[in-house]
């Protein structure tokens, strides 16, 4: 040890230092894990359901073909799912986010009623990584008129 | 790399490299700003919301790059004790910080039309916002430091204890469910159309040569403090 030239102590000495302080954050982190979750997600929420009343959040996908209107024109209905097909239905009044769509990811903050539907006094619209131009989704369409166009000339 | 260490060479490099840096990372992020902001087409379902992205991911990155610059230089500063490093640790807090606080700012005002609100306590979100307060704590210790006549090795210690923040931001998304969406660009794929894509990285390339350039002329104005320093002292000592 005492052969070595003092920055190469102190090279190992902070690499020791990095290397305790790099494992103590990935612990917590560790241990967090469950904790720092923004949301519950569905398969969460059906196997280890919070108590009745709690405020929690539960997130997922709005189930596409749930979501309805109730007759007051305020409140709306719509089962949000997770990654293995389990499903929470949700009741919302109020408005909700603009990126609120069929098939698309919501967080909803409210709490498990009773009868195990979920009763949301927020909705937050999550958007997923994918950046897409309009331009380019509607291709299709545009290409759909297009070749109606041209197969439907001279038919009349 | 140690002969950059010398503070004359290290002048001799950076008399040319800081304008250069300044006014090349100038011309490059405006560039790609204004093609973001007034060429790009809007989003699927973002719409027009989507350009804010050509702001905020670049200062995101720097926010975060800013630290790895405080955490390294910090380590070169304990371990081989260049002067030199500690202050290009100590150049880099502003400009980081500053990055840090647009990074907040842009994802916030991006939040209200999209997520349905403005703030969030999800793990994206707040360890950002550690991350700004971190800079907050280091610029005043690095000053403290200075002022007090403390060792340089506290503030150093201090930057690289906070590195342990820079994984956690970017792991945020992938341990814990967040409301932030996750990555984006990860290892050689990305879920950003290439008409996005292309002006994103442009002004990457922008924000980042700004960053160089103001963090070595940040220096450079330490440096001339410390010279300028130790000539009134010498002054001092000769009318004595």
């Amino acid at each position: 040890m005492s052969a070595w030239k003092p920055k190469h102590q102190r090279l190992v000495l902070v690499a020791l230092a990095l290397v305790a302080l790099v494992g103590a954050g990935l612990l917590a982190a560790y241990a967090l894990r469950n904790q720092a979750s923004y949301f519950y997600l569905p398969e969460q929420m059906l196997s280890d359901p919070p108590a009745v009343g709690q405020a929690v959040r539960l997130g997922g996908m709005v189930e596409k073909g749930s979501l309805q209107t109730a007759p007051d024109g305020v409140t709306l209905t719509f089962a949000v799912t997770g990654n293995d097909g389990s499903r929470v239905p949700v009741r919302f009044s109020g408005i909700a986010p603009d990126l609120f769509i069929e098939g698309s990811g919501v967080v909803a903050e409210g709490r498990l009623g009773p009868d195990g539907t979920f009763v949301a006094d927020t909705l937050l619209a999550k958007h997923d990584e994918n950046y897409v131009p309009r331009e380019l989704q509607e291709m299709d369409e545009h290409q759909a008129a297009k070749m109606a166009e041209e197969t439907t000339v001279g038919i009349e | 790399m140690h002969g950059f260490a010398n503070p004359k060479r290290f002048l001799s490099l950076a008399n040319w490299l800081t304008p250069l840096l300044l006014g090349s990372g100038l011309l490059v992020s405006a560039g790609a700003l204004f093609w973001g902001l007034f060429r790009v087409a809007p989003d699927r379902l973002m719409g027009e919301t989507v350009r804010i992205l050509f702001l905020h991911v670049p200062t995101a990155w720097l926010g975060m790059g800013g630290w790895s610059v405080i955490a390294l230089s910090s380590l070169a500063f304990l371990v081989w004790r260049h002067p030199l490093a500690a202050l290009a640790a100590r150049a880099a807090a502003v400009p980081g910080f500053v990055f840090t606080v647009i990074c907040l700012a842009t994802g916030s005002i991006w939040g209200r039309p999209t997520w349905g609100t403005w703030w969030v306590w999800d793990g994206r979100l707040t360890s950002m916002l550690v991350l700004a307060f971190l800079y907050l704590a280091y610029i005043a210790l690095a000053q403290a430091a200075e002022r007090e006549g403390v060792s340089p090795r506290i503030p150093a210690i201090f930057g690289l204890l906070g590195a342990i923040n820079i994984p956690i931001i970017n792991r945020s998304v992938v341990w814990w469910n967040s409301l932030h969406q996750p990555p984006s660009i990860t290892m050689g794929k990305s879920a950003i159309d290439a008409q996005f894509l292309v002006p994103l990285m442009v002004a990457v390339l922008g924000f980042s040569l700004l960053f160089g350039g103001v963090v070595l002329a940040r220096m450079r104005a330490l440096l001339a403090d410390i010279q300028a320093e130790a000539r009134l002292r010498r002054r001092a000592m000769e009318a004595a």
